[in-house]
């Protein structure tokens, strides 16, 4: 097995380009060690992209922030004028693992290994992120709920790995939140997770809306009735009650050792409801 | 954090104010060692030309082995031993003990490498010892086995009923009533009690029958089973591992290998936790076997997941509880039928459970009865009161249920039955001074049992019972030139024993505590030691270390007697000095340890404190606990709100080491109430070995733990300790189911009361509403 540690985009490239299906590319390593030291993978190529200094920075683009794939959690925590402006995207980065964990897992992995229950990502869905993608024919954009693809699988092509992430300039009255359900207080994987991001207007009625939920089917869900149930209401109770509906009726889970279908499309509902009244609080963040 | 010291004698209290050590919260002497990363655990000796031992793993629940071919493994470069079933020999049936539950040689030779079947997921039957892991790896993937898969029970229930697949063919019950004609699973059948239950019963006014099943839980020690073993041409022989008992692996791995016993020494590594689970061997006897074969030390560590599918959980169970009352509140009756798993290989904690199902009440006519169930599950080991918790889990829930029918506090109404000093056990003995009433009352009195609870809150109470042993210990105190001090035990350090072992020699010498350096000897540095089990070491290796210590002072004051050249009877030992009575003749008026050490050449030559027992007079711990929960009733998630355990120590030498213990028992019966389960697919294959989805609790998880210690001495020590490392996980089961009862009005007869069926039980409750 060989490690490389490029120090540019483009050398990433070509060292991953180069060795095909053969590498894989390490940002904290706190789900690629654990799957090498457990004999479920054996890349012949690591490409650490930690060294490249765009994938660990977080800048603003005409109002809009840009964060590096490779970010910690710890970082994300840290940067106030991110987390005033996606408290939702921060609080689930910072539900991943523990204080040692958030020093080293970032956004671009938790999306990356592609696990339906991956804290970051409805998160990132429901805030509507674009992915930056760097590969052997340049760059291209892609929404985060275009990458993965089925458990452990996603969209990029050999070569081709995530810089970083887009966000769109918040609306004065939009508010976002992130819940996950985990036995126990920390060190769990989410049975389920649930996103939103809602923007009401002066007159407090709700013009857009994003409910994402994880971890109920093979990859994360953009439900498309539960935004409809409330866009156009004054996300009252009983729009929050159709909401709740909608997303229940959208899970297709498993049963597994982390949970049963019955029990995490309940869940999945009970979270919706206590995201969105989050979600809504934060609508009045500003004023 | 409390101390309440009850019925403490006169005598005892004018002695108290005097102790320079006992009682105290001193630093431990391995802390440092710990802290800095320095202390060499099971896995961090290095040897040179040390070999890497890896075992091959069943990955059926339950198959016979129809062959063995490791002729290609063999020819792989790298590769220097193989072992299998042919290097080990068949043993005759004989029952030992291993900590407080008994082990059966021809299961242990078995247990170590599978013989005729492999008896479930993970069963050990090859092992490899090659130069580097990976080798050792790819040599494991060359051995060729060939099964016949066999149908596979894991539920106690199912593995009972006569059409069940029999896991040892030949099994009769034991203790049956008529005597067992045909083989079944059921190994074992114990009864215990006295009086008439029929009779009780007849008077009860309310009778409360309820049926439980819990789950096997894993002990969760932080530190993998390990061991690195070397053996020389000519049969001498040196392991070093992680063990509660280094004695008890030398007997067991002597007798496994067909070697003499003295020739094979064990030295116990610092340890990672065990609770009961490394009172027996896995990797030993294999690492000793391979390293016999290559001629070189080999080392094996296992992987969490081996430990998961390999090791020894407790038994889960299905009981059957009854317990009859008058309206006044008197325990008329009590009945207990309990199931226990025992794994592949008879011997679960059943009897034990039997006997503490109902040791807290008084009772006229009581019967426990108990069933050794063999299932496709790795073997059972002890886990901390092994048997205790399972069986007063039923009998304190129903208890509680009783109260409430009756509409009497449950502190009242288990007052009205607890069992005192002179109240005959339901086991047999007669109970000394036994500290229960004095853990109520002290519960009673308590802050948390007197504060109100928030709306849709709940609170429990439960009580626990464990015997403690003694046994066998040997302690040397080996003086230096310097006036400083060897001790040396051999029962390993668990729980901070050798900051407790050296305060008592400390306190006995009067001498500072850092003059007394405690240390783990290995088997050929001290007689025969019994394991640290039983919460025995404070108590037994205590009270040996105190008669050590006397007879090095009656040394010093012979030394000094003859320094002085009086009778020996004129020398008195005080805060480490030898001093005349009345201060007559010698040119000195004082003589300190350090003197006497100094010229310990001149006197009579090296002073070495050695005492010898088979410790009796161990005194049982008594504990009620408190807990209060809060229950989110959309998910069904149980939150520990707040935490009190009250416990008779019967003398707390380290309070910090007491309040510890009594901590981590609650939490690990936290665990085991709320999430702790193992999850198997059709095939009998774990499908959670790992702690992501095996879920002990996280600090988060548990809030502080409030202790009270309660003391009641024990007369049969010195200091008047009682063991109390066990009793605290006896408890908390009732405790939190009793807590959720009174909050949700729901009774789970089921553990763990984890979220999802919490939630399917609100539901299944309000919509018979
Ligand atoms: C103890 C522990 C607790 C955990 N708890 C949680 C939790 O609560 N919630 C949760 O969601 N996860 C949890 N995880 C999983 C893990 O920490 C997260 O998924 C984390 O975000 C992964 O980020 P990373 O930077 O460490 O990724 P890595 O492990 O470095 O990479 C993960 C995968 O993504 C690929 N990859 C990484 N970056 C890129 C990129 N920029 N472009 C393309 N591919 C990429 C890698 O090749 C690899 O396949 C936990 C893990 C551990 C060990």
């Amino acid at each position: 097995m060989q490690y490389e540690a490029p120090t540019t985009v483009d050398q990433a490239v070509a060292l991953l380009k180069n060795s095909g299906n053969a590498s894989k590319v390490l940002a904290g390593g706190t789900d690629l060690l654990v799957q090498l030291r457990s004999g479920m993978i054996e890349p012949e190529l690591i490409v650490d992209i930690k060294k490249i200094p765009e994938v660990r920075s977080i800048l603003k683009e005409d109002g809009k922030f840009r964060v590096g794939a490779v970010v910690t959690g710890a970082e994300l925590g840290e940067h106030g004028d991110l987390k005033a402006a996606w408290p939702g995207v921060v609080e689930a980065a910072e539900l991943i693992g523990s204080t040692q964990i958030q020093g080293r897992a970032s956004l671009g992995g938790n999306l990356c290994n592609a696990s339906p229950a991956a804290d970051a990502v409805p998160a990132l869905v429901a805030a509507g992120a674009i992915c930056m993608i760097a590969g052997p024919n340049g760059r291209r954009e892609l929404p985060v709920g275009a990458i993965c693809t089925g458990p452990g699988q996603t969209s990029l092509s050999p070569g081709e790995f995530v810089v970083s992430f887009l966000f769109p300039i918040p609306k004065p009255r939009s508010g976002d939140a992130y819940l996950r359900f985990i036995p126990r207080t920390e060190m769990d994987i989410a049975v389920v997770g649930v996103g939103i991001h809602i923007t009401l207007d002066a007159e407090n009625v709700c013009v857009d809306a994003r409910v994402a939920v994880g971890a109920v089917a093979p990859t994360v869900l953009l439900v498309e009735e539960s935004a409809a149930a409330l866009v156009g209401t004054m996300v009252d109770d009983a729009s929050i009650d159709k909401m709740i509906a909608a997303v229940r009726d959208s899970c297709d889970p498993i049963d597994d050792k982390r949970g049963t279908v019955v029990y995490r499309t309940q869940v999945a509902g009970v979270l919706a409801g206590r995201v969105c009244r989050i979600a809504l609080q934060r609508t009045r963040r500003h004023e | 954090m409390a101390i309440v010291t009850k019925r403490v004698s006169d005598e005892r209290e004018a002695e108290e104010q005097n102790f320079n050590w006992v009682g105290t919260r001193a630093v431990r002497p391995d802390g440092v060692d710990k802290v800095t990363g320095r202390a060499k655990f099971g896995a961090d000796l290095h040897l040179p030309n040390m070999l890497v031992g890896k075992m091959l793993r069943s990955p059926h629940a339950h198959a016979r082995i129809l062959s063995i071919d490791i002729s290609s493994a063999e020819k792989l470069p790298g590769v220097k031993a193989i072992v299998t079933r042919e290097d080990f020999s068949d043993l005759a049936s004989e029952f030992v003990p291993a900590g407080e539950m008994m082990v059966n040689y021809r299961d242990i030779t078995r247990n170590v490498m599978a013989r005729e079947k492999v008896l479930y997921e993970g069963h050990a039957l090859a092992a490899v010892a090659a130069v580097n892991a990976i080798v050792a790896r790819e040599a494991l993937a060359l051995i060729q086995v060939d099964y016949e898969v066999l149908p596979h029970v894991l539920d106690v229930v199912e593995a009972m009923k006569p059409e069940a697949v029999l896991i040892q063919e030949d099994l009769l019950t034991d203790g049956a009533d008529p005597p067992a004609d045909k083989p079944s699973n059921i190994a074992k059948r114990v009864e215990f009690g006295h009086g008439d239950i029929e009779t009780g019963f007849a008077k009860a006014d309310v009778i409360v029958e309820r049926e439980f099943n819990t789950r096997p839980v894993h002990q969760g020690y932080i530190e993998p089973h390990a061991c690195v073993a070397s053996v020389s041409e000519d049969g001498q022989a040196e392991l070093w591992c992680s063990t509660q008992g280094h004695y008890v692996v030398r007997g067991h791995c002597a007798r496994i290998l067909g070697m003499d016993v003295a020739k094979l020494r064990v030295t116990a590594s610092e340890i990672g936790g065990g609770f009961g689970g490394k009172t027996v061997v896995y990797l030993e006897p294999v690492a000793l076997a391979l390293s016999r074969k290559a001629c070189q030390p080999v080392k094996m560590v296992m992987t969490r997941e081996e430990v998961f599918k390999a090791s020894g959980p407790a038994s889960g169970a299905n009981m059957r509880v009854k317990i009859g009352a008058t309206r006044d509140g008197r325990i008329t009756a009590g009945e207990a039928i309990l199931h226990y798993q025992a794994g592949a290989f008879q011997g679960s904690p059943v009897p034990p459970g039997a006997q503490c199902a109902f040791a807290p009440y008084d009772l006229e006519h009581v019967r426990a009865v108990g069933f050794d169930v063999l299932v496709n599950r790795p073997k059972v080991a002890a886990y901390r009161a092994p048997g205790a918790p399972i069986s007063e889990y039923a009998v304190e829930s129903v208890v509680d249920e009783v109260a409430k029918k009756l509409n009497i506090d449950p502190i009242e109404f288990r007052l009205k039955n607890a069992s005192r000093e002179g109240t005959k056990a339901s086991h047999g003995p007669k109970f000394g001074p036994i500290g229960l009433v004095e853990t109520l009352e002290a519960a009673q009195a308590h802050d948390h049992y007197q504060s109100p609870l928030q709306p849709g809150q709940g609170r429990g109470v439960a009580s626990g019972y464990w015997f403690n042993i003694g046994g066998q210990s040997s302690v040397t105190l080996n003086t230096s030139e310097d006036g400083t001090v060897a001790l040396v035990v051999g029962t390993p350090d668990i729980g901070g024993s050798r900051a407790s072992l050296g305060m008592m020699v400390a306190e006995e010498l009067g001498v500072e505590l850092d003059k007394v350096r405690p240390m783990i000897g290995d088997t050929s540095s001290l007689g025969y030691n019994f394991l640290t089990g039983g919460s025995r070491t404070t108590f037994a290796t205590g009270k040996v270390a105190v008669d050590a210590a006397r007879d090095l002072v009656s040394q010093l004051r012979e030394r000094a007697a003859k320094i002085w050249d009086v009778p020996v009877g004129d020398i008195l030992w005080h805060n480490g000095e030898a001093l005349q009575k009345n201060g007559r003749g010698g040119p000195t008026e004082t003589l300190s340890f350090r003197d006497l050490a100094e010229s310990m050449g001149k006197t009579g030559g090296p002073l070495v404190g050695q005492a010898s027992e088979n410790v009796q007079g161990a005194a049982p711990s008594f504990g009620t606990h408190v807990v209060d929960v809060d229950v989110d009733r959309e998910t069904g998630r149980v939150e520990i709100l707040r935490y009190t355990v009250v416990q008779d120590a019967g003398k707390a030498i380290h309070p910090s080491y007491v309040e510890g213990q009594y901590q981590g028992g609650a939490v690990q019966g936290i665990g085991w109430a709320l999430n702790e389960e193992y999850i198997y697919d059709s095939e009998g294959r774990l499908e959670n070995a790992g702690f992501l989805d095996y879920r002990m609790p996280v600090c988060s998880d548990v809030p502080m733990i409030d202790t009270v210690i309660v003391e009641v001495p024990n007369p049969a020590h010195p200091y008047g300790v009682k063991g109390v490392g066990e009793t605290p996980i006896v408890p908390p089961l009732a405790a939190i189911s009793n807590a959720v009862a009174n909050a949700l009005g729901i009774r789970f007869s089921e553990l763990p009361m984890s979220p999802p069926r919490v939630l399917a039980a609100i539901a299944a409750a309000s919509s018979s509403k």
